[in-house]
């Protein structure tokens, strides 16, 4: 075993994006030593990408809304699979965590009346996003680590050293998370990790684990997803023991750029429909009026004419069906590009330059602009973009409390944020990402603090150790092996062709054939050369992750006859009221993955009843109406 | 449209290393990242670069094309002359890691010397009132994606190490006229600006604004102001007679 530094902290927080730092401020707050890794510098995680804004019900702009109506709206948004708890922690404490970041020093735009301002976004009643303009996630990135350096300097006041409480690992990544026990009695002690820039290993030694690593969408081949999104979070949950829920619920966001090659798959934001964009095909019709389901009929203009006036009246009108739930409108796409009436490069057309003058769209929508002048030579002011679906978000991830958001199965283990589950049952909606992060961030970082201080310090051996360095070094010992880039560039491809966005039966088993057989090149990848900021060494250790959860969403695709939000089956194009009470629960079995079915908790009366029987009557079984109608659910 | 390109490419760990040749294949549309990219899975497994949005939204592939600091996933390789090798070499201001990477952790440091916003105590969250022409200014540097592209560029510290010790650099000291204009801080930040963050090294050249990705007005809405301020304080002959005789307090 080579030199390797050992740190003891009281709390772990694996990934710096909003639900780490959230869980991270939190820990620290609650005064736990804690530490914070990331794979890449402090304030470049993907959170950086979000654009639209956060989804909270505070009421600026509509006083109508309120917690009630967020919570009906997400849970509508997921078609009733939502873990019914955690929307409603989400709806009702989001306003608080937003106007949190506000005094940490976040600019957000405003109202007239000096509030912060918030804006239309799709499947929200009321214009419910505080944003800063096209660049949200940016700021609330920004925001949460300069509340970290704050937390710092008062810790430097106090201590005489910055990093006396809360220290940040940059370019830092986990390869293991340690775990003993089994049972009932299954718990964590610590992380290995190596530092990317050096490629030495550090150990750290902790009762609390915050899994906030994100997603999983670089499996896929066109994905708005940075290369950090391997799902090695939800990869190292299901090794230690955890469990996963809803993996075949895969978002494919409507609207990514589809033309140059080069940019294909990065996002174009739903606020250029939120603030008037249009829709059309080939022929120039709004084709989103022709694709409005049963469930949502009730919601959305019939004409164009309604539609139109909703942006100045939206009291009285109903809004455009470009502001559907993303899987509706992305489906809609693909079923007119699959028909022949897409753009030249494969795509639908959004307008917003017939729609909005220039000065309008540069203000609102300025990375937009930027983006497609400076990487397609489009200027949105005068003419339209082309844009397609591309993987964004992954709704599946690891089962835990709600309350806590400890994981199922494994003690001091915790997640937030996408590598968590349940909180957007099968599609999440536009802008109730970033105030997820917020919200179960902070209740991830209070709860592993909480049983930090009951668990008190751990340590780990060093045969454990010598078995996580071992495992991280394979790669050097297959040298002249199989190219990493290249297995990758085929998963992906794979995963496009078989698992994406329309799905059968025949595919999906076509699918697990070839994971297979990538497991077994995945186990010949061979590296050369030093560990210092080596990434073929580092796509290496993210590969098996790669194939586990791709695994995992493939089985659970195959598993669910049925299509609900971001899963759709060409061979069961129904919903089913049947499975909507089962959830999909992953575990690790052997080499592979298990996947077994979990009824849903039913939910309680007092939340069930700000729906309208006809509306539930959509989603739920005659039973499950009849018990509601008795107060008996 | 495919067609090929010739690369030049610094390659070496620590201070050791030099330019080697790349012939390697273009599709249209395509930026350098991609290029960057394609040598990496197809010669060289193990060329380090540092990247992740590829969207220009996170600021981490900074490096110096043909000698000018940008980002390599907003530079576009239609715009770069193909008629001469292309060449790609880590920022110049830090430290290299490993071919393409470098050691940015200055700025970080820089960063935790300036104190955190500061809202009145009394004021709760919620509470904030603020006008959106008043938040407009700060807004402006907060789009900001910490490429550090601006303090790579300065001449202030690019070709004088030793002023590193003094100078913060234009991130940094924008990270402060954004703070002193946020309408509901209420830090004065001027004189710290002068006296230990080094604002009196920059002599407004505008070189930080040219390379800013986010066209961010670096010099014009952020130093010069933040410059004012400083001279104010200084230079003010009734704060300097208020400060002698005690009518005023230091900072005032």
């Amino acid at each position: 075993m080579s030199q390797i530094t050992k740190l003891q902290f009281d709390v772990i927080v694996v990934g710096a994006g909003g639900a780490g730092l959230r869980a991270a401020i939190a820990a620290r707050e609650a005064g736990k030593k804690t530490a914070i890794l990331t794979k890449s510098l402090f304030g470049k995680a993907h959170t950086v990408m979000a654009e639209g804004g956060i989804a909270a019900s505070m009421g600026n702009v509509n006083s109508n809304d309120n917690w009630k109506v967020h919570f009906c709206d997400t849970m509508r948004g997921g078609k009733f699979l939502n873990h019914y708890r955690m929307a409603e922690l989400h709806a009702k404490e989001a306003p608080d965590r937003v106007w949190e970041l506000e005094a940490w020093g976040a600019l957000f735009d405003r109202t007239p009346d000096g509030k912060i301002s918030q804006r239309n976004f799709g499947g929200h009643e009321y214009p419910r996003l505080a944003h800063v303009g096209d660049r949200t996630g940016l700021e609330m990135i920004r925001t949460l680590q300069q509340r970290v350096v704050a937390l710092q300097q008062q810790d430097k006041a106090e201590f005489g050293d910055y990093d006396a409480m809360i220290e940040v690992f940059a370019e830092t990544s986990v390869s293991h998370v340690f775990v003993s026990g089994e049972g009932a009695d299954r718990k964590v002690s610590g992380a290995f990790a190596y530092a990317r820039g050096s490629g030495d290993f550090i150990v750290f030694e902790a009762p609390s684990v915050v899994l906030a690593t994100g997603g999983i969408g670089k499996s896929f081949k066109v994905t708005s997803n940075s290369w950090e999104y391997t799902g090695d979070g939800h990869s190292m949950a299901l090794i230690s023991g955890g469990s996963l829920v809803n993996m075949e619920f895969v978002q494919f966001h409507p609207t990514g750029m589809v033309w140059p090659l080069s940019v294909k798959g990065i996002l174009v934001t739903e606020s250029v429909r939120g603030d008037g964009g249009v829709l059309t095909n080939s022929e120039g019709r709004r084709f989103m009026f022709d694709y409005i389901p049963d469930v949502f009929k009730a919601q959305y203009a019939k004409s164009e004419e309604e539609a139109d006036r909703w942006y100045t009246d939206p009291d009285n009108n109903k809004r455009p069906p470009e502001l559907l739930p993303r899987d509706e409108v992305a489906r809609a796409i693909n079923t007119e590009v699959k028909a022949g009436r897409g753009s030249p490069h494969g795509g639908v057309f959004l307008d917003v330059s017939k729609r909005l003058p220039a000065d309008v769209i540069k203000s609102k929508l300025p990375s937009m602009w930027h983006q497609f002048k400076e990487l397609a030579d489009v200027d949105i002011t005068l003419e339209p973009m082309e844009v397609g679906p591309t993987c964004h978000y992954v709704m599946g991830g690891i089962e835990v409390d709600p309350d806590t958001q400890q994981a199922v199965g494994v003690k001091g283990l915790f997640a937030a944020g996408e590598s968590s589950g349940g909180m957007h049952g099968s599609n999440r909606l536009g802008g109730n990402s970033l105030s997820d992060l917020l919200v179960f961030g902070k209740r991830a970082g209070d709860g592993a603090a909480e049983y930090a201080s009951a668990a008190g310090p751990v340590t780990l051996s060093d045969a454990e150790i010598a078995a996580a360095e071992t495992a991280a070094m394979a790669p050097f010992s297959n040298a002249g092996g199989e190219n990493p880039y290249a297995i990758q560039q085929e998963l992906q491809q794979m995963m496009n062709d078989y698992v994406g966005i329309i799905r059968t039966a025949d595919e999906l088993n076509q699918a697990l054939v070839e994971i297979e057989k990538f497991k077994e090149r995945t186990a010949r990848v061979g590296v050369k050369g030093s560990r210092q900021y080596n990434p073929a060494w580092h796509l290496a250790l993210d590969l098996p992750h790669q194939l586990v959860v791709s695994e995992c969403i493939a089985r659970a695709a195959l598993a669910r006859e049925e299509s609900r939000g971001g899963q759709t089956r060409e061979d069961f194009p129904k919903m089913s009221p049947e499975w909507r009470q089962v959830n999909l629960i992953c575990y690790a079995d052997g080499t592979g993955v298990r996947v077994e079915k979990q009824t849903l908790p039913p939910i309680p009366q007092e939340l069930v009843s700000l729906f309208d029987s006809g509306e539930l009557s959509k989603y739920m079984t005659e039973a499950e109406l009849v018990s509601i109608a008795q107060g008996t659910a | 449209m495919t067609y090929t390109a010739n690369f030049r490419v610094w390659r070496g760990i620590g201070g050791e290393g030099a330019l080697q040749d790349y012939t390697v294949e273009v599709n249209d549309g395509e930026v350098v990242l991609d290029v960057i990219h394609r040598i990496q899975a197809t010669q060289e497994p193990e060329l380090g670069v540092r990247w992740n949005c590829k969207a220009g939204k996170c600021g981490s592939c900074s490096a110096e094309i043909n000698g000018k600091p940008r980002l390599m996933c907003m530079t576009r390789m239609n715009t770069l002359d193909n008629d001469v090798p292309i060449t790609v070499t880590p920022m110049r201001t830090f430290p290299v890691i490993r071919d393409l990477v470098t050691d940015v952790s200055f700025n970080y440091e820089k960063g935790r010397q300036v104190p955190a916003f500061s809202p009145p105590k009394d004021l709760k969250p919620g509470d904030f009132r603020m006008q959106q022409k008043d938040v407009e200014r700060s807004q402006e540097f907060r789009k900001c994606i910490e490429c550090f592209l601006c303090t790579n560029t300065c001449h202030a510290v690019r070709d004088h190490e030793e002023n590193v010790k003094f100078f913060a650099g234009p991130r940094i000291l924008m990270r402060t006229a954004e703070l002193d204009m946020h309408p509901l801080d209420t830090v004065d930040r001027a004189r710290m600006a002068q006296d230990e963050l080094g604002l009196g090294y920059c002599n407004i050249t505008k070189c930080c604004t040219e390379v800013c990705p986010e066209h961010i007005h670096i010099t014009d809405n952020a130093l010069i102001p933040l410059k004012e301020r400083v001279a104010d304080l200084k230079y003010d002959p009734l704060r300097w007679l208020g400060s002698k005789i005690r009518v005023r307090g230091k900072d005032d």
